[in-house]
């Protein structure tokens, strides 16, 4: 009981000291923070984090590195193929929701596969069937129906370095 | 030198913000705008902020720019997913062109 109320006020100060580091010491700039701090910490200050030894792995952020790299040059990609679809003429589009297959079990990196299918060419994340392992993107010139095929276009060049980071 | 550079992107980011809004307005349903505007925005508002960094370099301004730019890339696929999701779930149709819609599948599996 008592770690965690010193632990609360560890976080409190913390952010604290975030925040003025960002913004200036000024009277409402101080008055502003200790409240957003209190408020935030009181919230979320329960979040644990799962499976620590993770983190003492070297080769996972180099492996997030990588994918970085590789994720903001299929962003920019994808601006490329939108741009195209919305400034051409006669429009080329022919959307449809398909399914992906993936192998990925926890949440967190479920997440940024989802968020990083939505931000890569045509595609959006629209749901995902944890159970199964199916996520439902709309696509907006579906070239494939097929579950196999598609999830080697969509997911598979993500879902191969995720799995190098979560070190499983 | 670093202001040409943050000038430079400050231009590429309205322009793809302009494209993003086009796109708004002439695709032909919920979904294909989701795309448009998730894409075209979140590169646009990035580059923005990305010349506003280079322009003022590594001040407190440059500093809560590159903030920005991260929140922005966490927080705007999600939102995007929830009106798709949302969309989907209050029954709005797919535009006539659509081809295939693997999701009504599982939807009717799960009631």
């Amino acid at each position: 009981m008592k770690i965690r109320v010193y632990r609360k006020i560890f976080l409190i100060c913390l952010v604290f000291l975030v925040w003025i580091i960002l913004s200036g010491f000024e009277i409402y700039n101080v008055i502003f923070g200790i409240i957003c701090s209190v408020i935030l910490i009181l919230l979320f200050g329960d979040i644990n984090i799962q499976n620590e030894w993770t983190f003492k792995k070297p080769q996972r952020y180099l492996w997030f590195l990588y994918y970085i790299i590789i994720f903001l040059y299929e962003v920019i990609k994808a601006n490329i193929d939108v741009a195209y679809r919305i400034l051409s003429p006669n429009m080329p589009i022919k959307p449809g929701i398909v399914k992906v297959k993936t192998s990925i079990k926890s949440d967190a990196f479920l997440t940024i596969l989802a968020n990083s299918i939505t931000l890569t060419p045509g595609t959006l994340s629209v749901d995902i069937d944890k159970e199964n392992g199916y996520i439902y993107v709309h696509w907006i010139y579906v070239r494939d129906v097929d579950v196999e095929a598609v999830t080697k276009k969509i997911a598979h060049k993500f879902e191969k370095i995720l799995m190098k980071i979560t070190c499983k | 030198m670093n202001e040409i550079i943050g000038l430079f992107f400050i231009t590429i980011g309205i322009i793809a913000d302009l494209i993003g809004c086009l796109g708004l307005v002439r695709f032909p349903d919920v979904y294909t705008r989701l795309q448009a505007s998730t894409k075209c925005v979140t590169l646009g508002t990035c580059g923005i902020f990305f010349g506003v960094f280079f322009y003022y370099g590594f001040t407190i301004i440059g500093l809560k720019a590159l903030l920005i730019i991260i929140f922005v890339f966490l927080t705007s696929p999600v939102s995007s997913h929830a009106l798709a999701k949302a969309a989907y779930k209050s029954g709005v149709k797919m535009c006539q062109q659509s081809v295939c819609d693997e999701y009504r599948n599982y939807k009717e599996r799960i009631k």
